[in-house]
This record gives C-alpha cells, sequence and structure tokens, in this order.
C-alpha cells in the first residue's frame, strides 16, 4: 500500500484515495474546431512510460482535493505531489 | 532414527505435557515445539508426501520445514497444513498427518511411488485430458492434496494494528539484535520482529520488541505487514502492518538439502536443525548420526553432537581437502572422509545407512547410521527483500542468491546478506543499524573467502528430491529441460518445484542450481523465481482482521423512514441502500404484490420513498454556466421555479446518468441523480470543477440530510391538499415540471411535480428527521383515498409502461442521448460540453447504432427474460438485447424495453427473441405504450 502525500494533507495511506489517471491531459477546445486525430489523442493516447509520470490524485476520504503526483511506475515511488492548478519543473 | 530426549538438558526437568498425534498419546515437555516433542518420542514418519506418497519425516525446523506439515485440530478450529517445527506443544494438542489414507504407516497411494516414472513433471497434464481433465481431477486432488481446509466459518477473533516507526528490524538472532541496538543508540524509535518467543536482549526505552511476530509482507513504501502470535483467550492473531522510514531485514538464512538418492527418507535432516533440537530442546534425533557437507558449517553440528554423547559415526566432506575444523573433529574420534559424497540414504521406510562414494576413485562404500545430517550450505533468506523490489545476485562465495539493490528503504544485514560468522554478524548488523538511525554507511569487514565443494549432480533414477513438499526430483527437471522449458519461472510452473506451503524455502536454490547446470549456465544467469508474500502461510482470518465483517463489511445504507417501511410490511433488497421492493399482504408473492400496487398507482395513489436518490446542489455565480458545461441540455435556460430532465454524459459521448435539474434561485441549482450513481455523478462534477473549470461556484452533496416521499396517482393532490400544505396545489398555480418552497404541517418542505410513475405525482423533500412522521401524516391524510405505500417492484412495472428508463441498464457503454432519442437537442446547443466532440463525430450518426425501443412479445402472455437475445443479425447473429421486462397491470400483457441495431427503424416489424435455446416473435414498438401523450402525469 502506497503511502501518498497529500499536499494538504501529508502522507496518508493510499486506501484514502483515488488514482485519477494521467494529469495534464490539456482538453482541446473549441469541439467544432477539434480534428478527429486530436481528440483521438486526448481521449485514447496516454502516456505509459517506465518512469516518472504526473498523475492527478483525489484526496478521496480525507480533504477531497484533486491534486497532481509525480509517481514513478517502475517502482510506485511518488517524487513530488502539488496543487491542480500547478506544474512545476520536474526533470524527465 | 530412533531419537530420544537428553537427561542432561534443563528441559528434562520441565513440566510434562500429555498430546496426541495421529490418534496416539504422547508425551512432551512445556517449551517443545510438535516437532521437538514428536522427534523426543522416537516418531519417525510424520506424513507422506504429495505426489508419490513417500513416507516422509522431520526434515527441519523454524521456516525450514517442508515436510512435517499436519491438521490441527477439529471442526471449525481446524488448521491444515501446519508446520510441526512451528507449533507450540500445549497440553491437549491433537494433530494429525496430512495426505495420507488410511494411515501413515500403511498408504494405499504409496503405489504411486512405483510408479514415479509414470508420474513425472507434467504427467497430469499430458494424461487426464479424455474427455476431460474435470473428470479426473475430484480423484486426483483427493489423492493428491494436502490439509483439509475447514468447512465452518473461523470462530477465531483476530485483531489488527497499524504502527510506524524510524526504523524497522525484522529478525532478532545476532545480526537482528546488534542492528536493533545500534539504530536505538541513535535515538530514533525502533521495532524489532523475532517469530522465536524471546529475544535476548536488553529492554531500551525507544525500542519495541515484538514476540512470535511473523513478517509476513513487505509492501510498496515500506509497509511491513505482520501476524503475530496470541493464541489468547479472545485474540488468535494480530495482523501488524507496520510503516517504517528504514527496514532492516536480518532473518538469517535457510540450509540447503544435499541432492542423494532418497535424501528425503525419514532420518535425513539438515544439520542445523539437528543442532536446534539439541541445543534448543535437549533432543536427539538419532543415536548413530553421520554428517554430510559441502563446507565448514556442518562440523559444529558433528562436534557438538560428538559432545552431547551421540556416536557420530562420521562426517562425508565432498571437498578434496577438508578445511582446518577437521582437525577438531578428528580429535573427538570423528572419522572423516575426505572427497566423499552421499549417493543415497538406505532403508525402506526409515535410514538405517548410507552409501557413500569415493569421487576420485568411484569405489561405494556403506555406513551404517540412522541419522543423516547434511549441510548443502546456506541461503540467505532473501524473500522479504525481494519483496520489496530489491533484486538477487548469485554469491558464488556462498553458492546462493544475496540481496543486491535495493528499491525501497531497505537493508539486509547478517545471514540474511551471506554472512554467516557471529562475530561478523554482529558488526554488520551494528553497522546497518547506525545506517539506519543516521543514513550513514560504515566500514564492515571483509568476509574471508571460503571453499565450498561444487554441485554434483545426481545420476539418473536416483530420486533426489529438489523440493520435497511438491516431491520434484532432479530427473523432472531433467525432463523439464529436456522439453526445452528454459525460464525459471516455467520450470516451477511445469514441474510444481517451489509451489508448495513453504515456497521453496528449502529446495529454491538446489533448483536453480540443478537447473543451471544442465543448461550449461551460471545460477546467477538463470535467476530465481519471484518469491511473493506472504512469507509463511497466513491465516484469511487475520488478514481480514481491519475489515469488520458480515453485515458490516459493506454496510447498507438505510432509508431515513427505514423502521416505518419494516412496520408496512416492507420487503428489502439491497440496492447499496436496503429499498422496499414491495409490501406483501397475506402470502402474497413479489409479482402479485407489485402487480396489486402498481394497480392502487394507477387506479387511486401510493406513496414511494424517494430518498435514496442522489441530491447535489450546485450553487455559486457560475453555477448555470458549469452546468452547461457538464449536460447534453442547458440547465442555464431553466426559469426560477421550473424542473427539466437532463443527461450527463462522459467524453466519449456516452451516457452516465439521467436525473432533474430544478432551478432553486438565480445561481443556485438541485440536481438529482440514479441512486446508484449519486456517489459517481458528485465526483464526476467535482473533478472537473477542481481540475478543468474552477469557476465561482460550489457543489454539495445533500443526499443524507433530506427525506423524500413521493406521493402518485389521479388521487395524488387531493392527499396533499389534506396535508396541511401552504403550497398553492392547483394545476394552474403549480403544473409539471415545477418546484415549489412551502411548509407541510408546519415543516419545511421542497415540492417537485416530477414523475417516474407516468402518473400526477408530488415528489416531498423534508429534513431526514422527518421521514417517518411525514410518512405517517401522509398515509393519514390519504386514508380516504386509499393510499398505499409501494416498491421498487410496482414502480418497475410503471415506468416500463411508460418506456421509462434506468441508465445503466437500459443502456450500455456505447448508448450515446440520440440512442434514447434525445438527439435533438444537440445540434441546437451552442457552446461546449463534455462528450460534444465524439457526439459531432460521423459514428454517433451512423446507421444501425443499438438504438433503445419498446418490444411487445406476439403472445400477450410472455414476459421475455431480461438479457434475451433479438436474433438474426448479420454477421453476428445477436442484434440486440432486451434490457427491461415486465407484465404490464394496465395493458395485461408483457412489455419490454430493448437495445436494438437500428431499432427505430423498424418500429412494427416482428423480430425473434431468443434466451437459452427458446426464442418467441415480438413486435417492435415505441417505448412508451401507456398515456403515450403524459396526461395523466399533466393533470
Amino acid at each position: 500500500m502506497l503511502s501518498v502525500p497529500c499536499p494538504y494533507c501529508g502522507p496518508r495511506d493510499e486506501t484514502e484515495f483515488v488514482n485519477g489517471g494521467e494529469g495534464h491531459v490539456d482538453r482541446p477546445v473549441p469541439p467544432e474546431a477539434v480534428g478527429d486525430a486530436d481528440w483521438a489523442a486526448y481521449l485514447f493516447f496516454h502516456d505509459n512510460p517506465k518512469g516518472h509520470l504526473r498523475e492527478r490524485w483525489l484526496h478521496a476520504f480525507g480533504c477531497r482535493r484533486w491534486f497532481h503526483a509525480i509517481r514513478s511506475t517502475a517502482d510506485h515511488a511518488i517524487a513530488l505531489t502539488y496543487p491542480i492548478d500547478a506544474k512545476p519543473d520536474f526533470p524527465a | 532414527m530412533s531419537g530420544f530426549r537428553l537427561k542432561d538438558h534443563p528441559r528434562a526437568a520441565a513440566a510434562e505435557i500429555g498430546f496426541r498425534f495421529n490418534g496416539s498419546d504422547y508425551r512432551g515437555r512445556a517449551g517443545d515445539t510438535l516437532a521437538a516433542a514428536l522427534i523426543a518420542n522416537g516418531v519417525v514418519v510424520v506424513g507422506r508426501s504429495f505426489k508419490y506418497h513417500r513416507p516422509r519425516g522431520i526434515i527441519g525446523s523454524g521456516f525450514a520445514e517442508t515436510n512435517a506439515l499436519v491438521q490441527l485440530g477439529t471442526g471449525a478450529h481446524t488448521v491444515p497444513n501446519a508446520v510441526a517445527t512451528r507449533v507450540p506443544l500445549r497440553e491437549g494438542l491433537a494433530a494429525s498427518s496430512v495426505n495420507c489414507w488410511p494411515s501413515v504407516g500403511f498408504d494405499l497411494g504409496g503405489l504411486n511411488d512405483r510408479f514415479s516414472r509414470l508420474l513425472s513433471a507434467g504427467f497430469y497434464y499430458k494424461t487426464f485430458i479424455w474427455p476431460s481433465w474435470h473428470l479426473f481431477e475430484p480423484i486426483i486432488r483427493r489423492l493428491a492434496g494436502l490439509g483439509r481446509a475447514p468447512t465452518l466459518p473461523d470462530p477465531d477473533r483476530y485483531a489488527a494494528r497499524s504502527h510506524a516507526c524510524d526504523v524497522l528490524v525484522i529478525g532478532g538472532g545476532p545480526a537482528g539484535m546488534a542492528a536493533a541496538r545500534a539504530a536505538a543508540g541513535g535515538g530514533v524509535q525502533v521495532t524489532l520482529v523475532e517469530a522465536d518467543d524471546h529475544v535476548a536482549m536488553e529492554p531500551l526505552p525507544n525500542l519495541r520488541i515484538l514476540t512470535r511476530t511473523t513478517a509476513s509482507g513487505y509492501h510498496d513504501h515500506n509497509l511491513v505487514t505482520a501476524v503475530e502470535e496470541i493464541d489468547g483467550p479472545v485474540v488468535r492473531q494480530r495482523f501488524w502492518k507496520i510503516r517504517a522510514k528504514r527496514v532492516l531485514i536480518a532473518g538469517g538464512a535457510f540450509e540447503r538439502p544435499l541432492l542423494f538418492g532418497c535424501n528425503d527418507r525419514p532420518g535425513v535432516m539438515l544439520a542445523g536443525s539437528i543442532l536446534h533440537y539439541l541445543e534448543r530442546h535437549g533432543v536427539a534425533a538419532g543415536r548413530r548420526p553421520l554428517f554430510a557437507v559441502v563446507d565448514d558449517q556442518g562440523y559444529d553440528v558433528a562436534i557438538a553432537a560428538r559432545r552431547a554423547g551421540l556416536d557420530v559415526v562420521g562426517i562425508v566432506d565432498a571437498r578434496p581437502e577438508p578445511g582446518p575444523i577437521a582437525a577438531a573433529a578428528d580429535a573427538l574420534g570423528i572419522a572423516i572422509y575426505p572427497n566423499h559424497s552421499v549417493t543415497r540414504a538406505i532403508g525402506r521406510k526409515v535410514v538405517s545407512g548410507a552409501e557413500l562414494i569415493d569421487q576420485a576413485t568411484g569405489q561405494r562404500i556403506r555406513i551404517v547410521c540412522d541419522l543423516i545430517g547434511m549441510s548443502g550450505g546456506w541461503s540467505p533468506a532473501v524473500q522479504l527483500f525481494t519483496q520489496s523490489g530489491g533484486t538477487l545476485r548469485f554469491e558464488d562465495r556462498i553458492g546462493a542468491f544475496v540481496p543486491d539493490r535495493s528499491v525501497q528503504n531497505a537493508r539486509s544485514c547478517g545471514a540474511a546478506r551471506g554472512i554467516f560468522d557471529h562475530a561478523d554478524c554482529i558488526a554488520d548488523g551494528a553497522a546497518a543499524g547506525h545506517w539506519a538511525a543516521t543514513g550513514e554507511d560504515r566500514e564492515v569487514p571483509e568476509i574471508a573467502a571460503a571453499v565450498r565443494a561444487p554441485l554434483h549432480l545426481p545420476p539418473p533414477g536416483a530420486k533426489a528430491f529438489v523440493d520435497m513438499q511438491t516431491d520434484v526430483t532432479v530427473d523432472d527437471l531433467r525432463q523439464a529441460t529436456d522439453e526445452n522449458y528454459r525460464s525459471v519461472e516455467h520450470v516451477k510452473r511445469y514441474t510444481v518445484w517451489g509451489m508448495g506451503t513453504d515456497q521453496g524455502k528449502l529446495g529454491a536454490v538446489n533448483g536453480v542450481a540443478v537447473l543451471a547446470a544442465l543448461q550449461g549456465l551460471a545460477p546467477g544467469a538463470l535467476g530465481t523465481t519471484k518469491f511473493r508474500p506472504p512469507f509463511a502461510p497466513v491465516a484469511f482470518g487475520a488478514v481480514a482482521a481491519d475489515r469488520l465483517l458480515g453485515p458490516f463489511f459493506h454496510p447498507w445504507k438505510h432509508l431515513p423512514a427505514h423502521h416505518w417501511h419494516v412496520a408496512q410490511n416492507a420487503v428489502f433488497e439491497d440496492y447499496g441502500w436496503l429499498r422496499p421492493s414491495h409490501y406483501p399482504e397475506g402470502d402474497e408473492t413479489m409479482a402479485e404484490a407489485a402487480h396489486r400496487e402498481a394497480l392502487a398507482v394507477r387506479g387511486r395513489v401510493g406513496l414511494f420513498d424517494s430518498s435514496s436518490l442522489g441530491s447535489i446542489e450546485i450553487r455559486g455565480r457560475d453555477a448555470g454556466r458549469f452546468l452547461d458545461l457538464m449536460s447534453v441540455g442547458s440547465p442555464s435556460t431553466i426559469k426560477l421555479g421550473a424542473v427539466r430532465y437532463n443527461l450527463l454524459c462522459n467524453e466519449l459521448g456516452t451516457l452516465m446518468d439521467d436525473g432533474v435539474i430544478a432551478r432553486l434561485g438565480e445561481d443556485h441549482f438541485l440536481m438529482t441523480a440514479s441512486t446508484s450513481h449519486a456517489e459517481r455523478v458528485y465526483r464526476w462534477l467535482d473533478e472537473w470543477h477542481q481540475c478543468e473549470w474552477p469557476l465561482a461556484l460550489s457543489i454539495a452533496e445533500q443526499t443524507a440530510r433530506w427525506a423524500v416521499l413521493t406521493v402518485a396517482g389521479p388521487r395524488a393532490r387531493i392527499v396533499l391538499e389534506n396535508a396541511d400544505c401552504d403550497v398553492d396545489l392547483s394545476r394552474e398555480a403549480f403544473p409539471h415540471n415545477q418546484i415549489r418552497s412551502g411548509r407541510i404541517a408546519g415543516v419545511v418542505a421542497r415540492i417537485q411535480r416530477v414523475s417516474f410513475t407516468g402518473e400526477l405525482s408530488f415528489e416531498i423533500a423534508v429534513a431526514a428527521d422527518y421521514a417517518e412522521s411525514l410518512a405517517t401524516h401522509l398515509m393519514t391524510c390519504g386514508a380516504a383515498e386509499g393510499i398505499i405505500p409501494f416498491g421498487l417492484e410496482a414502480l418497475d412495472l410503471l415506468r416500463l409502461e411508460k418506456g421509462y428508463i434506468h441508465i445503466g441498464s437500459d443502456t450500455d457503454s456505447r448508448t450515446q442521448p440520440a440512442d434514447i432519442g434525445w438527439g435533438k437537442g444537440i445540434a441546437r446547443k451552442a457552446g461546449d460540453f463534455l462528450g460534444k466532440r465524439s457526439l459531432l463525430h460521423p459514428s454517433a450518426s451512423a446507421p444501425g447504432r443499438a438504438q433503445l425501443v419498446g418490444l411487445q412479445p406476439v403472445d400477450p402472455a410472455v414476459v421475455l427474460p431480461i438479457g434475451a437475445h433479438i436474433i438474426g443479425g448479420d454477421p453476428h447473429p445477436s442484434r440486440g438485447i432486451v434490457t427491461s421486462s415486465g407484465f404490464s397491470p394496465m395493458l395485461e400483457r408483457g412489455l419490454s424495453l430493448a437495445l436494438l441495431d437500428g431499432g427505430r427503424a423498424l418500429m412494427g416489424s416482428v423480430v425473434t427473441a431468443w434466451s437459452e435455446g427458446r426464442s418467441w416473435p415480438a413486435t417492435v414498438a415505441d417505448p412508451g405504450v401507456y398515456d403515450p401523450r403524459g396526461e395523466r402525469l399533466n393533470g
């Protein structure tokens, strides 16, 4: 079970959280101007790196706030968590 | 083997304890394990092997035991496959061997051994395939099983504890104690877990010692689970979840068996275990032991056995040049056989001798003995380290795998990383403890290289067991190699090597060494199989300890008027909420009750509890704009006091939920959601608000705060007019799809005119506390009109007559708004909304999409089964599926809803519904067949 450092509450057990998948996936707009390929990329073609992935998490059984985490998919180490509206630099 | 108790050991003076084994009474001493007591009583054969039913004896001690599996206790308390070496003896203990029938001594299954050539790796897979493996499986499982699982619920109680510390030390041996002492000296909080019942070290204020506690799993982010044996009157075990900043693994090492013929005979034991029984329990496992070694380790045991008065008949050293320690053994008069190895154990049922071979000359000799102590070197206990994600490397010095790279904040120390000298272990443990407390590395002494004999593969046909519990021999590994199995993981699954309850603690490294030799590789190049939790078997009850079980495992939500429903004779069903399905009168069936209740709503009036519907309030300057982005329609255009049906899509344009939105104020909306989708809809709105559109609004999930009672039927208005309600209820002042606030019997209420029955309907919401009193009040006010409570089954018939859908039942993960007849608004809506881009894609309007239709069986008495296929499609025979069905009380015929490919173009045609070999003709029709113009609900 991961220990997830909520930026608002501190480290808590994974069971308090919901993983919301890849973060910073920009939603293309307006719908009338978005091509099929771009829309398909938004819907389906997400990164699946071996290594650091920026993800969205919800502290569902805590502060109920969404935030971002940078987690390594190889060993689950969480390098950084930060607010939902931020995007700090992080070496790839 | 003829074990006995040493008279001059303190244990001989301990209190006597009576116990039963395989139906016979024995006496042991307080402090014995079951294994020690059995050896002391001269019991040699303790079980039969898994596949060949060969006689098996105790081979090891502690976790290093693979043969002596016993069934403990009886009935609900029975424990299968307990390891006798880990069972503390207590008065009245009853144990029996697993897997032998009719008895240990006389075992019919032993015939398998005579035909073992036929039962080699993969035999079952290859042979019992005609006509079906399942025909043979029960018989084979009976013969080839281990202990029997209890059939009754576990009556024992288990506790759970979460614990956090700076440093966790696993293992209380020399290295573990030194590590704990050093870490505690650094001032941090240290916890030490030890499987044994004591740790021989001084108490320290910042050190917590948990004895009889076995670390069972090493999980992510330094979470270690451990099981503490309590065996108290209330609690059997305590399950620990320990989160530590740093973990030190000092779990020691397992001695390896040697690979020679019949190395599984009772009387062949691990040398270190012989020493364990001598020193710890004062029990000798035999009178005339012979020791077989590959390095200096093992000599110590022979010397200790000699000093304990046993007639040590020799040490068989596989090395041409025995180490200096041989002189010490020689001085005690122990015969040394250098450059010899044991080729086989002699004795039909138990060891009566050994055959040796001189590796230089090939000459064979026989030695009479009643015990063979083998020492094939020691393998570090790397199980927990690999569970932590750490990698291993093969170290030739010890012929085993050692921890290499740590992934988590974990280190191994002492024997767990291949350091076996006592003083070296203490120094290594202290260095590890220092690191754990401070993060600083400290020099550890160089480990002197030792001389070991190389592996000699026994010849084919030798019956040399690599894994005794699963009956896998060197020949089985040979055969797997011949059949081109290369990966250790594949060989493991093909031969079942390492798949027993001991998870290869004794056989894993030997198996890798054998496979590497067969493939001409170095063992390090082959690697090990993956070790997974648990380290040792764990009771399910312990794992479940912190989860409230039975009705508390996933507690039902109760309607605020639950007890009132109980008093009305409601039958409840589990919808996450416990909701009334019907209110039977007399001995009515559910169908009869639902029929009667539905007719009452159509003809008079009924009362339904809608409290479980999701109730979400959205409030703020941007609330309307936000709801427009979330919805297929445009809730921002809802007029004050009005209510509108609303659909939610995901970005794929498929339906998530439906409901109504009411506008309570300029910046204040109330959204309802289906009972089963309420939590998801709230989370969905909240995610988009927090993550994508942080507009000026707040979202509040209010479901549990309100009780909602729906009065439905042609006489609903009369009931409310009698109910002391200050809202103008007239058709003109309060038409359909409107919401009003007011008071009913003095209580603040929101009343919506919405309908899921198709009848005139008032949904009355009051604070949840008033649920029961409002229900009683409405029933009293409606008594003259013949009001009755109605449940979900009746509601389902009523909505089916109207063609109202349940999102998720009547739709699937492809259904889009246009497929259920709500496509028009999409083209008209100017702004963006979730799923819009997908709905603009040509696939959304492609012909042949599955569309919602009604189905009317040609024979009106037929009720189509839900899930029936509509057949006749091409290329796939199914062209749709029946999603809802029932017998309409008003139309007196079967009615269904279906998702049918291109369904709306097929109105009026007859299709064939098929289910489980039966088929029925049915006419495609509009979903709503009762009061299609809605005159009744507008009434």
